[in-house]
């Protein structure tokens, strides 16, 4: 029976379940960590036993001294008839995602450089490009890009249900345990721990804790929804669940794991060959269709019409448009293995369905840009909206260039070289990190009740430095690839192959400095954006309009 | 086996295309017809961010 | 026309206003796709080309692929050859699925920074591999790849080699129990040049190269096992043999 302290005030303070299980658990896990640190292989894997043990004897604590704070009641669900919303978490996942932004593209500059001076890899096993690549697509994929999915879908299916966030302790477990993931799955690049398979290269520990984060996710995530005073579940909402769902189900399909023992970090994928590889890349081009813009699209879908203050264009078009999305992206993964020892049959359905992938992403864009029918001059005063409507032009161009590529004869030029990385980065730097930024933008003055960022010249700033970085490296990557497959491909008159494989190396030298000086400018203008939030959060004046009213947004901390 | 390729092969490239035309037309179609019953749910359905509550 | 259409917008209505349903149906609509392209893969006969000469990794080899995996090499180097002109002229014969049947994880890799890697087995000589991986530059003035010098100072950890190819053969990868018994052995034999029990491992793995790798014949390195795993990649398929026409698919 939990201790009861003689409380003074009206009734008396017992310990929620959800309590009791999160303090059990965690005992469990830091004395299971313990044993496991004694015994494990190799330092590496002894390292992250350690992290785990100190996280959840760090749980231990912080679970109970929020029980011993706590009021003896748990936080209403409305106060005088308004939904009382739960921002806590949504704060912190946003901090979070522009702390692993500005890290992730640091890391991204870093291999950059390390690519054009290839003495910047030190010779140490810690900061070669080898083992710093994985670290990158990380950091930006899943650290930066998935604190801003979990804390926008956090705030959004709030508002848009006007209810409080289900549960008291899980939307903490999310944000926070997403985050252990990532402490947990960088550190194990850099000693070496990763399972070898593109986006999904960390083991099988890793994955197994991320299997509980993502499940408490999609927990609070529906039961928020299932108690939602709005009768109608808005759009933005489908796109996050269809996100939710298809990562878990990916997620589980590319980690069928076999560990080699409970004592060692490595593992072995059950499947092999080619069936292996066409499993990975089911799973790896779904990671970008479902998390990089399913996802994202939720927050187009959201913050573009409440910016511009105007209805989304098409809600009919929506519909057609999520259900064509969701069901072509998952047929799209063999385009990844063009001319490979994949049966024809599948690389031929891969392509196919890629070309078809490309009515729906425009369908969204269509909707996404003309949702600013009638607020277009808003453009030219409002950084934030351009951001977002700039992001969604970028959304456009990568997914027509996307669908161009998957044709197997552009591919059997495009495929291995810098061509792909262009393509990767005009989605990634144009649209999934720019709809970012403008969501932060949004979000960061209505968390803290401030009337607006602290500075709107600054998100110039940001916006310009950032779009020219973005054109360089594009730019010089598509000149890149191109010279590339040029030169692997070509014959002298006398019908030998013209160039050495180093020859095209050499080649590259130019445009992979052009690209580290896009990548600085990138990195330039997300600096810009951190010290603008922080200076938002720490000095601009509280927005008087919304403190004088006394909204319940205050009152839910 | 090659035979009913070729013909497979040969009708996707005439009526298949036919078919899948008009199909995406049908959907676009769909996409853009204003219906007048369900357009009061759309709208309503468009507001809910901008409800302020 | 609008009547259907409307009724049919109403239908839509059901998705919009229960999560539950909502939720079963993106469940069922984004499963087709994986279903459809996947589950096939396994059954096909034809998706693996019947080929001669195919054989698990040797232990030695096998610690050279853990290597290569943990130093994450398929970032910048993939090992599958594709059926263009210019590539089987530069590399050699196109990769078959059959190559990689008892790769796990597969590392096609998607990127070459480097060179492919399917069939460099035999192309350099040992030494030129040791001095590559030494000081990249020094044997090739414009490489940008970083130096593992210290592969070759790193003692190879192979106690638990044998635990691995026990995860390996549950998963389908013909191990025999005498080579997991073995595999220790195995590791440091094929590691010293005309080793006493040299033929009980080719007995064991037929093709396999048994000889010191790194140019330090007392000392059993990282070096030695990544070495030895490229050396032999791309050599077991003998193309002579092999009949591309009876395999197209």
């Amino acid at each position: 029976m939990p201790t009861v302290r003689d409380v003074p005030d009206t009734e008396q303070k017992t310990m929620t379940d959800g309590e009791m299980i999160a303090l059990a658990l965690a005992v469990v896990l830091a004395c299971f960590s313990i044993i496991v640190m004694a015994k494990a292989q190799t330092g590496a894997f002894g390292f992250h036993a350690f992290l785990f043990a100190a996280a959840s004897i760090a749980t231990v604590f912080a679970v109970g001294n929020r029980y011993m704070d706590r009021p003896a009641a748990l936080p209403a669900q409305t106060i005088d008839g308004k939904p009382n919303y739960n921002m806590g978490p949504v704060k912190v996942a946003t901090l979070f995602a522009v702390f692993w932004g500005i890290a992730g593209f640091l890391i991204g500059v870093i291999i950059a450089l390390q690519l054009a001076f290839p003495m910047l890899n030190f010779d140490l096993p810690y900061t070669a490009f080898g083992r710093l690549r994985p670290l990158h697509t990380s950091a930006v994929i899943f650290a930066f890009g998935g604190n801003v999915l979990v804390g926008t879908s956090f705030y959004v299916v709030q508002r848009t249900s006007r209810a409080r966030l289900a549960g008291d302790l899980a939307p903490w477990f999310v944000v926070l345990g997403y985050n252990f993931f990532i402490l947990v799955a960088g550190t194990g690049y850099l000693l070496g721990i990763t399972q070898g398979k593109e986006y999904a290269e960390p083991e099988w520990y890793a994955d197994l804790f991320l299997t509980v984060v993502w499940v408490t996710y999609f927990a609070v995530f529906l039961l928020t929804l299932l108690k939602r005073t709005e009768p109608h579940i808005y759009v933005a909402n489908w796109f996050y669940l269809a996100f939710i769902v298809t990562i878990a189900v990916l997620h589980l399909g590319n980690n069928a794991t076999v560990p080699v023992s409970v004592f060692s970090p490595n593992s072995y994928i059950v499947w092999s060959g080619v069936q292996d590889a066409m499993v990975q890349w089911w799973y790896g081009h779904n990671a970008v269709g479902f998390f990089l813009t399913a996802g994202f699209l939720a927050l187009m879908y959201y913050f573009i019409p409440k910016r511009a203050d105007r209805p989304v264009y098409s809600y009919r078009l929506s519909i057609v448009h999520f259900w064509a999305l969701i069901f072509l992206y998952i047929w799209a993964g063999p385009h990844h293995l063009h001319y490979t020892a994949l049966p024809d049959w599948a690389q031929t359905l891969g392509m196919t369905f890629s070309i078809m992938l490309w009515m729906p992403s425009w369908g969204g864009m269509i909707n996404g840009l003309m949702t600013l029918s009638g607020a277009w001059d808003k453009l030219r005063t409002d950084p934030v909206l351009r951001m977002m409507v700039v992001s969604v032009a970028f959304y456009g161009m990568s997914t027509f260039e996307g669908p161009m590529m998957s044709v197997k004869a552009v591919n059997s030029l495009s495929h291995y070289t810098e061509w792909t990385i262009g393509h990767v980065h005009s989605g990634a730097l144009g649209w999934v990190a720019y709809i970012s930024f403008g969501a932060i933008y949004c979000l960061v003055p209505w968390l803290w009740h401030r009337r607006e960022m602290y500075s709107v010249k600054a998100i110039n700033w940001h916006f310009w430095i950032s779009t020219l970085g973005i054109v360089l490296y594009i730019s010089s990557m598509w000149v890149a690839g191109i010279l590339q497959g040029l030169m692997w491909r070509a014959y002298t008159s006398l019908g030998f192959l013209e160039y050495s494989f180093i020859e095209t190396v050499e080649a590259m030298h130019p445009l992979y400095v052009i690209r580290a000086v896009g990548g600085i400018l990138f990195l330039a203008g997300a600096l810009i954006m951190a010290w603008n939030v922080v200076m938002t959060i720490r000095k601009a004046e509280p927005d008087t309009a919304e403190a004088a009213a006394g909204l319940q947004l205050a009152a839910a901390e | 086996m090659r035979e009913t390729y070729l013909s497979l092969a040969a009708f996707a490239q005439t009526w298949g295309l036919l078919i899948f035309f008009i199909g995406f037309l049908g959907v676009v179609a769909y996409a853009f017809w204003p219906s007048k019953k369900r357009k009061k749910a759309f709208d309503e359905a468009a507001q809910i961010p901008l409800k302020e509550d | 026309m609008s009547t259907k259409s409307a009724s049919l917008w109403a239908r839509h209505a059901i998705f919009e206003k229960h999560s539950s349903i909502l939720l079963l149906g993106v469940l069922l609509v984004i499963s087709i796709g994986g279903l459809v392209e996947i589950v096939p893969l396994f059954y096909l006969r034809s998706t693996i080309e019947t080929v001669e000469g195919m054989r698990p990794y040797t232990p030695l080899e096998l610690a050279g692929r853990r290597i290569y995996v943990r130093e994450g090499c398929y970032n910048c180097h993939s090992q599958m050859i594709r059926p263009l002109r210019d590539e089987v002229e530069r590399y050699g014969h196109y990769s078959l699925a059959a190559e990689s049947m008892y790769d796990h994880p597969f590392q096609w890799g998607s990127k070459r920074t480097g060179p492919d890697l399917a069939r460099v087995g035999g192309k350099y000589s040992d030494l030129w591999h040791v001095e590559h991986l030494n000081d990249p530059r020094s044997v090739v003035p414009a490489s940008i790849m970083p130096s593992y010098s210290w592969l070759a100072q790193t003692r190879l950890d192979g106690k638990h080699i044998a635990q691995d190819m026990k995860v390996l053969r549950l998963e389908g990868v013909p191990y025999t129990d005498d080579m997991i018994a073995a595999a220790g052995d195995d590791l440091k034999t094929q590691a010293t040049t005309d080793a006493a029990d040299g033929d009980a491992l080719l007995a064991r793995y037929p093709k396999a190269q048994v000889r010191d790798f790194d140019g330090n014949p007392g000392r059993l390195t990282e070096a030695d096992a990544l070495v030895a795993y490229l050396q032999m990649l791309g050599t077991l398929v003998d193309f002579k043999l092999y009949d591309d026409k009876a395999n197209v698919r």
